[in-house]
C-alpha cells in the first residue's frame, strides 16, 4: 500500500472515529429535540458531568470500568429529576423559553461542577488493559483504546437502532418523531414516554463523556464545544432522525479532520459551511420530517 | 386606580435614583488615603486561577508572596494588600479585567499574566492609563518590543528567547528537516518563528507548521499528519495541560522512538509528574532546570517546597524574582510609587542573584539570561549544558532600547 | 398604560441616564456605557425576535462586523473619522445582514435558529483564522474614532463621559428608530407575520421581502452596537462572533420580554448589573445567576417587560 494512501485511510480512522463519539452524543440531543420537541441546551452539560464523575470516581475506586457503573445510574437519576423540576413545566411553551432555562441550567451545572470537582484541568489514565498501542505503519502506531471508543460507539448505535425497531418504546419513538399530537391523541402515555427518552438521552451524553475522558481530557467548558457541534450534526441529520445523526456524525468527523489537515486556515469553518449547505438543499436536513420541530 | 399606578411608577423612579446614586457614591469613596505613604500598596495579580493554566497562575502567586514575606512581608517599609484576579486565560476578557483592576480597584501594580494575549490586554490599558505592569510570564514579543513602555517590566523571557536557543541546538546537532506545531495564537506563532528563524540559519529548514484553535487538544490528526512527514525533529510549544496530553499523545502514536520531539521547557515543566514515562528523555532550553548549582537555588527550592508543598518550578522563579524586583525598586524610593521616574530607574538598575542565575534587564526591560539545555530524568530537568549564553531578545520595535 | 405615562416614564429614564455622569466615578461610567451599547444590541434583535417571529441564534454575526470594520478603517496609530466609520460599519453590517439574509431567510423555525448560528460560527472561525485581523488573540484599536468635523471637536471620545454621552444619544436616536418602525404599517405586517406567516401571504403579503427587511435593519443597528464596543475599550476579538455573545443578547430580549423595545434595555441592565455585583461577591456567580434566570422563566412568563405590563393592566 502506497505511503499516501496508507496515511489516507489512517486519516479516514480519525475521523470516524470522532464520528462515532459525536454519534452518541447527538443521538440523545435528536431524541428529546425530535420526540419531546424540547430544545436542550444543557445537553453539553451532562456530556462534562460525565466525564468529571469518571474522573473522580475513577480517582477514588482506581478503575475507569467501576467508575462508569456508578456514575451512568447517577447521570440518569439526575437527568429525570432535572426532567420533572425544570423540563415538564416548560412544554408547550415557546422554545424561547426553554432555551433561555436550559441556558441557565447549563450555568448551574458548570457553577456545581467547580464546587465540587474545582477548576483545573485533569487526565484520566486509560484502563491498563487497553494501555497499548496497535503498530500501523511505520513508525506510526495507533492508541488501542481509541478503537476500542469506536467498537464501544458502533454497539451502542446498533443497541439504539434495534430499541427503535423492535420495542413498544421505539414504536413510539418512531411515532412521536413523525406526528406528538397523533401520538398523544391515541392514548399513548406520552409523560411516560418522554421521560424515558430523556433518561434515554442524557445517559447517552454522560456516558460518551465518560468513555472519552481518557482520549479528551476533563476540563472546564469542555461541554459547550461539544454541544455546538452536536446541534449541528442534529440539524444536518434531521431533527428526530437517528439514522440521519449517524450519518450525519460521520459526515461531521471527516470533515473536521480533514479540514484541519487541508485547510488549516479554515478548519474550524468545514463543519458549519457544511450545515449551511446541507440546510439550503434541504432545510429539514438530510433524514428530516418537514413537521418536526 | 391610576393612584397606585403613579405611586408605582414613582416608587420605581425613586428606586432607580437611589440605585444610580448608591453606584455613583461608591465612585466617590476613597479606596485608601490621599495622604503620604500610611496607605498600603496595592498589587493587583491578575493571573490564571482556573482552566489550563491553573497550576502556572498558583505557583506564579505563592513564590511572589514568598518572596516578599521572606524580606518581612513589606515593600519599602509600606504594608501590601493583595487583589486577585482571575483571567481565566481568556484574552475576550483581558481589556475588562485589566481596567477593573485599574479603575475600581485602583491597584498601584498590575501583575500579569500567563497566556500572551492576555498579557496584550494588560500591556494596553498599562500604557493608556500608566500604571506599573510587571509581568511574571506572558512571553509575547510586543511587550517587551513594539509596545514597551517605561512602566512595562517583564521578569520571565520572550517567547522568542527559548525556541531561538532550542532551534540553534537543533540546527547545530545536524538535523535538516523539521516540523512546527502549536496552539494557533500569537504565543504559539512567535515560540515556532523564532525556532524556524534559529534552525535556518544553521541550515535547516521547517517543512510545515501545524496550528490548532486554543486550547484545543484533539492532536491525534495533526500526529498523524507529523508522521506521514518523517522530519528529522519536530518541535511543539505547549504548556500547562495541554504539554501534559500532547507529549503523551505523541509517545501513544509511536512516534517518541522515531521522531525526536524538542521543545521550549515549558513543554515539560510542571508537567513531568502527570507525564510520566512518555516525557523521559525529552530535550528542551530554558532559563531554568530543576537541578542547577547556585547556591539561591537550592535554598528557594527549599523554602518553595516548604511554603506550599510542591516543587518548584520555572513559573514559580519567575513570580519569585517578581518579588525580588519589587522589593528592590520599591526599597529605592522608599515605597513612594508616586515617585515614578526614580522607582522606574531603580528597578531598570536591578541586578540580583536570582534561582536562575544572575538577573539583569534589557533595555527593553526584558531579562537578559543565559538558555539551558535540559534533559528529562524521572521527574526532573535535568540540566544538560548551556545552550546560548546571555542571549537578548532582539526588542523589534522598541524605542527605548535605542 | 396610558401613552403620556409611558412617556413620561421613559422620559424620567433618559433624564437620570444623561445626569449619571454628574455623579459617577470612571468605572460605573464605562460600565453604564458598556450596558448601553448592550441595549442597542438587544434592540436590534427584539426587532427579530419579539416582532417578527423569528430566532436568530447568530446575531453577533453583525455585532462582530460592526466592531471588526472599526479596527479595518483606523490607522494604526491615528483617529479614523467617527462621520466616515460609523456609517460604514453599519453599511458593512447592512450588506452582510443582506446576504445572510437571503440566504437564511429560506428556512425557518428551529433549522433557521441553527443556519443563523451557522454563519455566525462561519465568521467566527473565519477570524481566528486570519493574521491580517488578529487570529484567536483579538487585535487593538489604539486611538479612538475622533469627532473632529471641519476643525470642530464637539466631544472627546478619550473621556470616559464623552463616550458615555455618545452612547446615550445612539441608544436614543435607535429607540425613536426602532418605535418608529414597529408602529409604522411595516411593522405592523411584521407582527402579522409572526403571529401567522400564511395567512398574511394569503392576504397579499410578499413575506419574504418584509423579513429580508427587517434582517437587515436589526443587522445593521447591531453592527452599530458593535462599532461603538470596539470603540469603547479598542479591543476586537472573534469572541464578538460568537455563540454565546448571541446566546447573551438573546437572553436579555426574552428576559426584558419580548416585542417591547424598552424590554430589551431592560434586560441589558438587569443581567449586565447583575453580573457585575455577583461577580464581586463570589467566584462562583454564575450559580445564583443561572439560578435567577431559571426562576425568571418559571416564574415571569413575559419577562421583565411583563411585570410592567401586568402592572398596566392591573390598574386600568
Amino acid at each position: 500500500m502506497s505511503d499516501s494512501l496508507a496515511f489516507f485511510l489512517i486519516q479516514v480512522l480519525n475521523g470516524v472515529q470522532e464520528g462515532l463519539l459525536l454519534f452518541l452524543v447527538a443521538s440523545g440531543l435528536t431524541l428529546i429535540f425530535g420526540i419531546m420537541g424540547v430544545i436542550n441546551l444543557a445537553h453539553g452539560s451532562f456530556y462534562m458531568l460525565g466525564a468529571y464523575l469518571a474522573y473522580a470516581f475513577a480517582t477514588l475506586t482506581g478503575d475507569l470500568w467501576t467508575a462508569i457503573l456508578i456514575a451512568v445510574p447517577l447521570a440518569i437519576i439526575l437527568g429525570l429529576a432535572l426532567e420533572v423540576v425544570l423540563i415538564r413545566p416548560l412544554y408547550g411553551r415557546d422554545h424561547l423559553y426553554q432555551v433561555l432555562l436550559t441556558y441557565g441550567v447549563i450555568l448551574v451545572l458548570e457553577e456545581i461542577r467547580s464546587l465540587l470537582f474545582g477548576d483545573d484541568v485533569h487526565g484520566v489514565t486509560v484502563p491498563a488493559f487497553l494501555d497499548f498501542s496497535v503498530p500501523l505503519k511505520d513508525a506510526l502506531t495507533y492508541p488501542a483504546y481509541r478503537l476500542f471508543l469506536s467498537a464501544i460507539c458502533l454497539a451502542i448505535a446498533g443497541a439504539i437502532w434495534w430499541l427503535i425497531r423492535y420495542t413498544r418504546l421505539g414504536m413510539a419513538i418512531r411515532a412521536g418523531s413523525t406526528n406528538r399530537e397523533m401520538v398523544q391523541s391515541l392514548g399513548i402515555d406520552i409523560a411516560w414516554v418522554y421521560r424515558a427518552v430523556f433518561a434515554l438521552g442524557v445517559a447517552l451524553a454522560a456516558l460518551a463523556g465518560m468513555i472519552a475522558a481518557p482520549v479528551a481530557s476533563v476540563f472546564p467548558g469542555m461541554g459547550n464545544d461539544v454541544l455546538i457541534v452536536s446541534f449541528v450534526v442534529v440539524v444536518i441529520g434531521g431533527i428526530g432522525s437517528i439514522k440521519g445523526a449517524f450519518l450525519s456524525a460521520l459526515l461531521v468527523g471527516l470533515a473536521d479532520t480533514f479540514g484541519q489537515i487541508y485547510l488549516p486556515q479554515l478548519s474550524g469553518m468545514t463543519i458549519y459551511v457544511l450545515m449551511a449547505a446541507v440546510l439550503l438543499w434541504r432545510p429539514a436536513g438530510l433524514f428530516g420530517h418537514a413537521g418536526a420541530g | 386606580m391610576t393612584q397606585s399606578i403613579r405611586k408605582a411608577s414613582r416608587r420605581r423612579v425613586l428606586a432607580g435614583m437611589a440605585a444610580a446614586g448608591a453606584a455613583a457614591a461608591t465612585g466617590f469613596v476613597p479606596t485608601r488615603f490621599a495622604i503620604g505613604q500610611q496607605a498600603k500598596i496595592r498589587l493587583g495579580l491578575m493571573l490564571p486561577y482556573t482552566g489550563t493554566y491553573a497550576a502556572l497562575g498558583k505557583n506564579i502567586d505563592d513564590a511572589l508572596r514568598l518572596a516578599i514575606h521572606e524580606k518581612g512581608g513589606t515593600l519599602g517599609g509600606r504594608d501590601i494588600e493583595y487583589v486577585t484576579l482571575d483571567d481565566e486565560s481568556d484574552p475576550a476578557k483581558g481589556s475588562d479585567n485589566a481596567n477593573k483592576l485599574v479603575a475600581r480597584d485602583k491597584v498601584d501594580f498590575m501583575i500579569g499574566t500567563v497566556h500572551s494575549g492576555v498579557v496584550m490586554a494588560m500591556v494596553k490599558v498599562a500604557r493608556d492609563t500608566n500604571t506599573m505592569l510587571v509581568i511574571p510570564n506572558g512571553g509575547v514579543g510586543a511587550a517587551t518590543g513594539a509596545l514597551c513602555a517605561p512602566n512595562i517590566f517583564r521578569t520571565s523571557f520572550s517567547n522568542w528567547q527559548p525556541a531561538y536557543a532550542m532551534g540553534k541546538v537543533a540546527a547545530d546537532a545536524g538535523r535538516k528537516r523539521a516540523v512546527v506545531i502549536s496552539w494557533d495564537y500569537a504565543a504559539g506563532k512567535e515560540s515556532t518563528d523564532a525556532f524556524t528563524e534559529a534552525f535556518t540559519k544553521g541550515g535547516g529548514k521547517t517543512e510545515k507548521g501545524l496550528f490548532l484553535p486554543f486550547p484545543g487538544v484533539e492532536f491525534q490528526p495533526l500526529l498523524t499528519e507529523i508522521a506521514a512527514l518523517k522530519p528529522d525533529v519536530v518541535y511543539a510549544f505547549f504548556a500547562g495541560g495541554g504539554a501534559v496530553k500532547f507529549v503523551k499523545d505523541y509517545a501513544a502514536a509511536g512516534l517518541k522512538k522515531a521522531i525526536p520531539l524538542v521543545g521550549p521547557g515549558f513543554l515539560t515543566d510542571g508537567t513531568l509528574e502527570a507525564q510520566g514515562e512518555a516525557a523521559q528523555g525529552l530535550e528542551t532550553t530554558l532559563h531554568y532546570a530543576d537541578d542547577l548549582k547556585f547556591a539561591k537555588d537550592k535554598t528557594f527550592r527549599a523554602a518553595f517546597k516548604q511554603a506550599t508543598g510542591r516543587d518548584a518550578d520555572v513559573y514559580a522563579v519567575q513570580g519569585y524574582d517578581t518579588g525580588t524586583l519589587l522589593i528592590s525598586g520599591l526599597g529605592a524610593v522608599k515605597g513612594d510609587v508616586k515617585a515614578r521616574d526614580a522607582l522606574v530607574d531603580a528597578m531598570e538598575k536591578t541586578v540580583f542573584d536570582s534561582p536562575r542565575g544572575r538577573f539583569t534587564l534589557s533595555k527593553a526591560h526584558n531579562p537578559v539570561q543565559d538558555f539551558y539545555l535540559r534533559k528529562v530524568q524521572g521527574t526532573e530537568n535535568r540540566y544538560v549544558r548551556v545552550a546560548v549564553k546571555a542571549l537578548a531578545d532582539p526588542a523589534t520595535g522598541c524605542k527605548m532600547s535605542a | 398604560m396610558r401613552p403620556t405615562r409611558h412617556r413620561l416614564l421613559l422620559l424620567t429614564a433618559f433624564v437620570l441616564l444623561a445626569l449619571f455622569p454628574l455623579l459617577a466615578g470612571t468605572f460605573y461610567l464605562q460600565l453604564f456605557a458598556k450596558i448601553m451599547i448592550m441595549a442597542i444590541f438587544a434592540m436590534s434583535l427584539d426587532l427579530l425576535v419579539g416582532y417578527t417571529g423569528l430566532v436568530s441564534f447568530g446575531h453577533a454575526a453583525f455585532f462582530g462586523i460592526g466592531a471588526y470594520a472599526l479596527f479595518v478603517l483606523s490607522p494604526q496609530y491615528a483617529a479614523a473619522s467617527l462621520y466616515l466609520s460609523l456609517p460604514a460599519a453599519i453599511g458593512a453590517a447592512a450588506a452582510a445582514a443582506l446576504v445572510i439574509g437571503l440566504l437564511v431567510l429560506r428556512t425557518s423555525g428551529v433549522s433557521f435558529i441553527m443556519v443563523t448560528l451557522a454563519f455566525a460560527q462561519m465568521l467566527f472561525f473565519y477570524v481566528m483564522g486570519s493574521r491580517p485581523l488578529g487570529g484567536s488573540d483579538g487585535v487593538y484599536i489604539y486611538v479612538k474614532p475622533s469627532t473632529t468635523l471641519f476643525g470642530w471637536t464637539p466631544v472627546s471620545l478619550d473621556r470616559p463621559a464623552g463616550f458615555y454621552y455618545l452612547v446615550l444619544a445612539v441608544l436614543a436616536a435607535s429607540y425613536l428608530v426602532l418605535r418608529f418602525v414597529t408602529r409604522s404599517l411595516f411593522g405592523h405586517a411584521l407582527l402579522g407575520i409572526r403571529s401567522n406567516e400564511s395567512r398574511m401571504r394569503a392576504l397579499g403579503f410578499a413575506t419574504y421581502g418584509y423579513k429580508l427587511a427587517a434582517f437587515v435593519i436589526a443587522g445593521a443597528i447591531a453592527g452599530l452596537a458593535g462599532y461603538l464596543d470596539a470603540a469603547q475599550f479598542g479591543f476586537v476579538s472573534p469572541d464578538l462572533f460568537g455563540w454565546r455573545l448571541s446566546g447573551a443578547v438573546l437572553m436579555m430580549v426574552i428576559l426584558g420580554g419580548m416585542g417591547t423595545l424598552y424590554g430589551s434595555v431592560l434586560g441589558a441592565f438587569a443581567l449586565v448589573l447583575l453580573q457585575d455585583g455577583l461577580t464581586d461577591v463570589t467566584r462562583h456567580w454564575l450559580l445564583p445567576f443561572g439560578l435567577f434566570i431559571i426562576l425568571a422563566v418559571l416564574l415571569l412568563p413575559r419577562g421583565i417587560g411583563g411585570l410592567v405590563h401586568r402592572a398596566e393592566k392591573a390598574h386600568g
